[in-house]
């Protein structure tokens, strides 16, 4: 039976997607926040933000994310690899009550559970669907994988 | 006197019609970006073993060269446009967990369907799960 089960490197990048986009995103917004308010008349005061810090790793961040979520989908299933990245939403909320102390409602905690669960669930299962080759299985080798 | 009021977001009670077309918008063309986006790199192969083969250079040429993933870009791109669209009319309070919850069941249903991927029922169970719980995080 193959389970089709990921490497530890490809649970690595897993993570990446999972970790980099809210990073990514809170990164934007700290930098947006301590840039003065940008009009619609001054747009190009838009592209300095992209070279102030904050901001410049937020894109970074993002770059990676995108990098790492193809190459995931390059080898899972789009079922499998969604709920995962949904785990994102979770390390944000125990980031900012960790880091940023702000206060999390119960309703949140329930989320964070529910996520969490999910993620738990699909993770358990096969990462990939296996079409199999119709009529070839039974001379099929071991190192026989394409298609 | 005359009140010169920023323009206000509607209350989202306000044309329910209007507010369901609005984030069903962003739902359909998400979905529709990411399953093109996962074909196309389902196309491709396995981009680890393309960079294990021909470096980054390669892998990064093996995706720009793929019209589907151009389109599934194209949709993402509508997809974001649609959610900024959806968010100067409606609260973020409303659009965030409503489009993000529902994109997840409608990429269930798609890639079900058009990737032919094996939804089981761990998978239903976990989409469901994380659906509700992106709703009650970000509600």
């Amino acid at each position: 039976m193959s389970q089709h089960s990921l490497t530890p490197r490809q649970y690595a990048i897993l993570g990446l997607v999972a970790v980099s986009a809210p990073l990514g995103d809170a990164c934007l917004s700290q930098g947006m926040k301590q840039l003065p308010a940008i009009s619609l008349a001054h747009p190009g005061s838009l592209i300095g933000a992209v070279f102030t810090p904050w901001i410049a790793m937020g894109i970074a961040l993002l770059i990676g994310f995108f990098a790492s979520y193809l190459t995931a989908l390059s080898w899972a299933d789009l079922t499998f690899v969604l709920p995962a990245t949904a785990f994102g939403y979770v390390v944000i909320a125990l980031l900012s009550r960790f880091w940023l102390n702000e206060s999390i409602s119960l309703e949140r905690w329930a989320g964070i559970l529910f996520i969490t669960l999910g993620v738990g669930f699909v993770a358990q299962g096969p990462s990939l669907t296996q079409h199999p080759a119709p009529e070839k299985e039974a001379v099929r080798k071991p190192e026989d994988e394409s298609e | 006197m005359t009140l010169s009021l920023p323009a206000a977001p509607l209350p989202p009670d306000s044309n329910p019609w209007a507010a369901a077309a609005m984030i069903a918008a962003v739902v359909l063309t998400s979905t529709t970006g990411e399953v093109l986006t996962a074909a196309a790199m389902k196309s491709i192969g396995d981009l680890d073993v393309i960079r294990a083969h021909s470096g980054l250079k390669g892998a990064i040429r093996a995706v720009l060269t793929r019209p589907l993933f151009f389109a599934g870009v194209s949709f993402l791109a509508l997809a974001f446009f649609s959610l900024l669209f959806a968010l100067n009319h409606l609260n973020l309070s409303l659009v965030g967990p409503a489009s993000a919850s529902l994109t997840l069941v409608a990429n269930a249903f798609a890639g079900k369907i058009f990737l032919k991927e094996d939804v089981d029922r761990r998978r239903w169970a976990s989409a469901v799960l994380v659906c509700i719980g992106v709703y009650l995080l970000a509600h």
